[in-house]
């Protein structure tokens, strides 16, 4: 559908320049910085609406597409457009953006207009990542994300913050310049920085596997994928809360993203040959860093690797369809296991920004994160631990909820892949359960265990607001996943189609 | 012989310069006591008569003259207007920096101007002579600048190590001219590239001739292995000065290079491309690490000038007129950025304190987050981080790099980028995270340095958003579209 209206470039810019208006407007005026962010992110959220209601399901092909030539000379465009791949994520975008400034309300007192102003910029480039359809312009807003996120994290985070913010982004920026020599190399052959041409262009063996590990190095940072996950643990323990949930909710989909927009299509041949590098790595992933979550005594660290965990799922689900296509000779398997990746993606941007939201309700009050200096918050705090209780068992993937959706989804199709997948996979389940259920024990239940326990507050309005819009979310997902799939059915089975087409 | 009149009009700008100079150095002996800043505004609308010049006689076809000694083409237009840019920008950042640091004095402008003119020379040169000339008229009037401050020990150190050390790479490249000359028994660029095409010339002089050449521009534009002096000389020589010297010159050592290797010696590309390949990657290497260890800012900005050469260079080991118009465009984006970079310092020094440790900025984001915002935005472009303009530079250099089949040279590159970027970021850090040791509000002595600095790194986010029209013109100079 073409409205005429700028929709997209919209999303992208109305956040951005309200960030910046936040910065000179707000500076000494922390209430007008406030409502200043929280109207431009609500005013992106209802503009992003029309995206839902506009999209046609019927086609994988491009929608609310915008191009403008930008850099004649090097054929680079302004060229916008979503799918049902992306489509989903921009929503998820901007209604994480919603939140993440009104958990931020109260709480940060230092600079306020610029850390709003940092949010609504980020947000903007957000949105811009998963729109673009130029691959030098992905770039630009790939890389660029990491300059307001860099000084989120070093200037509200906590005691090691400098440490985990440079990390971060030196992890990420030296995984993302491979996959920028790659888009050179590409337009050395091809003529064109447009993905929808790198998808279509044929490529050599030796240059697909090189490419392949060019951009698995870039998004297996942002994933984060094992071995190159450390990143994460530390940059989500220093990070503000709301640094946090854009962190998992939406930065770590980017990566699962690339592997669907760029992986998986314009390196098929590739992708097929070194699919067990994706899916061994996965697999130690969900089991191992499960078991490493078991250990952590702290709240955020734990949700951390929770949250590699189930992203593993994601890159499982994504890379078994050669395996299944090869087993079952049919595509139907492989239609699961990626909509079921595709379906955990945004099922855990929610669960994982919930899970953070609720630990940055306690760490507001009691300022630590330990779970030994929690127990017995049930008696103070019903109403947040019956909302933490909820996004915990989602974290679980109990039925019902969002999580399990995708996890059974992913699940199924490992089976059909190969036995052992299938069953690795599915220790999940009890490793999950267990470390998440073992936390939630210890923190809300039993009795008080010291003075600050005692003294909770339970939640304000604001943050009730909050926990219940993410507790909808989660249970209206979990109940009814059939619109979000149609939205992506058609895009998955293009993508499964290019995925598995030969461009030798 | 008969002696043939040759055409002056394409030298008018030059000559132009040189009269005004010549004027201004006299007049300034008489008014400097009653009207301080007499000398300052008349350089600087000095500067924009010769740009005027330039702009309205602007024509893209060649025009030689003097006997085959000086040209005229759109390269050189181009250049010497962005030459003339930041020439103003450092005029502009220097005034009052000179007054707080009480050495204000005419001369300052009056070698400036003459470096200008040195630079202009050297942007036009087209046979040996001509070059050799540009290149001195250049290196003396700088040596005089860094050693402007005589009551200073460390300028006075700068000044002699530069003279030294630059005495000895003019040497080596006039040992390089006089072997091709001797091998090709021409000074002038076209007929040297003729006769080496033809194979006439001895192939060995030749190469050694290419060596030495090349060393002395590598010197000259500080790219390792003979890049000691820079840190050195942007360290020690008083702020205004390096600002001046880390900039304009850069553009006249990439012309430089441009019209020995390119226009020269294209048909002894064998020859200098390895040397070329070895040199860039070298600066990229010690240009990314070694600057980690520096605390001082202008030390760190000297290692960080050593490595944007080796990406400069990236363009040159190309070897194609895209090259080096990649080359060209990160060579103007660099002086801009330089411009922004040494600017903010000056911007920030005041009488008794250079603010050049990287310490000095330690929370610059609580006593003046405008100023912290706009050095973030150059520290960003420096690194090559978008949406700035000193990614688009280092992409396109990388990209004529992949498209000349060195796609190992490119990995590379992006490697050391990313280390690079390691120390800018130290650098915000320090301004955003780090607490301030004074908390009082930080301004610049002026209004015109906080409006200078201010719109160098505007121009920065808006060249990187708007990328098209300066990368057009690099292209549009040295291809045929």
């Amino acid at each position: 559908m073409l409205t005429g209206f700028p929709i997209l470039s919209t999303l992208i810019w109305l956040p951005i320049i309200g960030g910046l208006l936040v910065l000179f407007a707000g500076r000494n005026n922390d209430s007008a910085a406030k409502w200043l962010s929280l109207a431009t992110v609500v005013a992106t959220f209802i503009l992003s609406i029309p995206l839902w209601t506009g999209f046609d399901n019927s086609t994988a092909s491009m929608q609310f597409v915008e191009q403008v030539a930008w850099i004649p000379m090097f054929n680079i465009h302004y060229h916008l457009g979503v799918d049902g791949l992306s489509m989903p994520l921009v929503l998820l975008t901007t209604f994480t953006q919603v939140l993440v400034i009104a958990s931020a309300w109260d709480v940060i007192k230092d600079r306020v207009e610029q850390y709003m102003g940092a949010f609504l910029i980020m947000g903007g480039i957000m949105v811009g990542v998963f729109v673009a359809l130029d691959s030098i312009l992905f770039y630009i807003f790939w890389e660029a994300l990491l300059i307001p996120m860099f000084i989120v994290i070093g200037k509200w985070g906590g005691p090691k913050r400098v440490y985990a913010t440079l990390k971060f982004f030196l992890y990420t920026f030296l995984g993302s310049v491979f996959m920028l020599v790659s888009f050179l190399y590409m337009y050395y052959l091809s003529g064109s920085f447009s993905i929808l041409d790198f998808q279509d262009m044929p490529l050599g063996m030796t240059a697909q596997i090189l490419i392949f590990l060019a951009f698995l190095a870039a998004f297996a940072v942002k994933i984060p994928m094992f071995p190159v996950h450390t990143w994460l643990p530390d940059a989500h323990v220093e990070a503000p809360t709301a640094g946090s949930v854009v962190l998992a909710a939406i930065m770590l989909k980017m990566g699962g993203y690339g592997f669907v927009r760029f992986s998986l299509p314009i390196t098929p041949d590739a992708s097929m040959t070194l699919d067990w590098i994706v899916i061994a790595l996965s697999l130690i992933a969900i089991v191992y860093i499960g078991v490493v979550a078991l250990a952590q005594s702290d709240m955020k660290k734990l949700v951390a690797y929770s949250s590699i965990s189930h992203m593993g799922f994601v890159t499982l689900g994504m890379f078994l369809v050669y395996d299944i296509v090869q087993n079952t000779g049919s595509m139907q398997g492989a239609q699961l296991g990626m909509e079921g990746a595709m379906v955990q993606m945004i099922s855990h941007g929610f669960i994982s920004g919930a899970m953070f939201l609720a630990i940055g309700v306690l760490y507001d009050r009691m300022h630590t994160r330990e779970i030994s200096a929690y127990g017995g918050v049930v008696n103070k705090m019903p109403w947040f631990v019956l909302f933490a209780v909820i996004f915990s068992m989602a974290n679980v993937g109990l039925p019902g909820t969002s999580g399990f959706v995708g996890e059974f989804m992913v699940i199924l199709s490992a089976f059909k892949a190969n036995l052992w997948y299938g069953t690795l996979a599915a220790l999940t389940l009890v490793i999950g359960a267990a470390y998440t259920l073992w936390m939630v024990k210890r923190v809300f239940f039993g009795a008080v265990v010291n003075d600050q326990v005692e003294q909770l507050q339970d939640l304000n309005k604001r943050e009730f607001a909050i926990m219940a819009t993410l507790a909808i979310a989660i249970i209206a997902l979990g109940v009814f996943p059939g619109p979000l799939m149609e939205v992506m059915h058609t895009s998955v089975g293009h993508l499964l189609v290019q995925a598995t087409t030969s461009k030798l | 012989m008969n002696f043939v009149i040759p055409s002056f009009a394409p030298a008018i700008p030059e000559m132009v310069l040189l009269a005004l100079i010549s004027f201004i150095l006299v007049a300034d002996t008489f008014w400097s006591k009653r009207h301080q800043f007499l000398t300052y505004y008349v350089s600087q609308i000095s500067l924009v008569v010769v740009g005027y010049f330039i702009l309205t006689s602007f024509s893209t076809a060649q025009v030689i003259t003097f006997d085959g000694s000086f040209v005229r083409d759109s390269f050189a237009d181009v250049l010497k207007l962005f030459t003339i840019a930041v020439t103003m920008g450092v005029f502009l950042f220097s005034k009052d920096y000179l007054v707080q640091h009480k050495f204000f004095s005419g001369e300052f402008f009056v070698l400036g101007l003459f470096g200008v003119l040195g630079m202009f020379v050297m942007i036009s040169a087209h046979n040996l002579i001509t070059m050799y000339l540009g290149l001195e008229i250049m290196s003396l009037a700088t040596i005089a600048m860094i050693a402007l401050r005589k009551d200073s020990g460390a300028a006075v150190e700068a000044a002699l190590k530069y003279f030294v050390l630059g005495a000895l790479a003019t040497g080596m490249l006039l040992y390089g001219f006089s072997m091709i000359y001797g091998a090709t028994g021409s000074i002038t660029f076209p007929e040297i590239a003729s006769i080496i095409a033809s194979g006439q010339a001895d192939g060995v002089v030749l190469a050694f001739g290419v060596v030495f050449v090349v060393i002395g521009v590598a010197f000259k534009l500080g790219a390792v292995p003979f890049h000691m002096w820079v840190p050195d000389v942007y360290h020690g020589a008083p702020t205004a000065v390096t600002l001046y010297i880390g900039t304009a010159p850069k553009i006249a050592g990439f012309a430089m290079l441009y019209r020995l290797l390119a226009e020269a010696m294209p048909g002894l590309v064998e020859d200098w491309l390895s040397l070329i390949i070895i040199i860039s990657i070298l600066s990229m290497v010690v240009g990314s690490i070694i600057a980690i260890a520096q605390d001082n800012l202008k030390r760190l900005l000297a290692y960080s000038g050593i490595g944007h050469m080796g990406f400069l260079l990236l363009g040159v080991i190309a070897a194609t007129p895209e090259g080096y118009a990649a080359a060209m465009y990160y060579v103007i984006v660099y002086a801009i950025t330089g411009v922004a970079g040494f600017g903010m310092i000056v911007a920030l020094s005041r009488t008794g304190k250079e603010f050049d440790a990287i310490a000095d900025f330690k929370g610059l984001n609580v006593r003046n987050p405008w100023l912290a915002l706009m050095m973030l935005i150059i520290l960003f472009s420096m690194a090559g981080i978008p949406p700035f303009v000193g990614f688009w530079a280092k992409i396109i250099v990388i990209e004529e790099v992949v498209k000349a089949g060195f796609t190992w040279i490119a990995v590379l590159a992006v490697v050391m980028a990313v280390i690079s970027a390691f120390y800018y970021l130290k650098v915000v850090k320090a301004m955003y995270f780090d607490k301030p040791d004074d908390t009082s509000n930080l301004e610049p002595v002026s209004g015109s340095l906080s409006w200078g600095v201010s719109l160098a790194a505007i121009l920065l986010l808006v060249l990187g958003l708007l990328p098209n029209g300066l990368i057009a013109l690099s292209y549009s100079t040295l291809t045929v579209l």
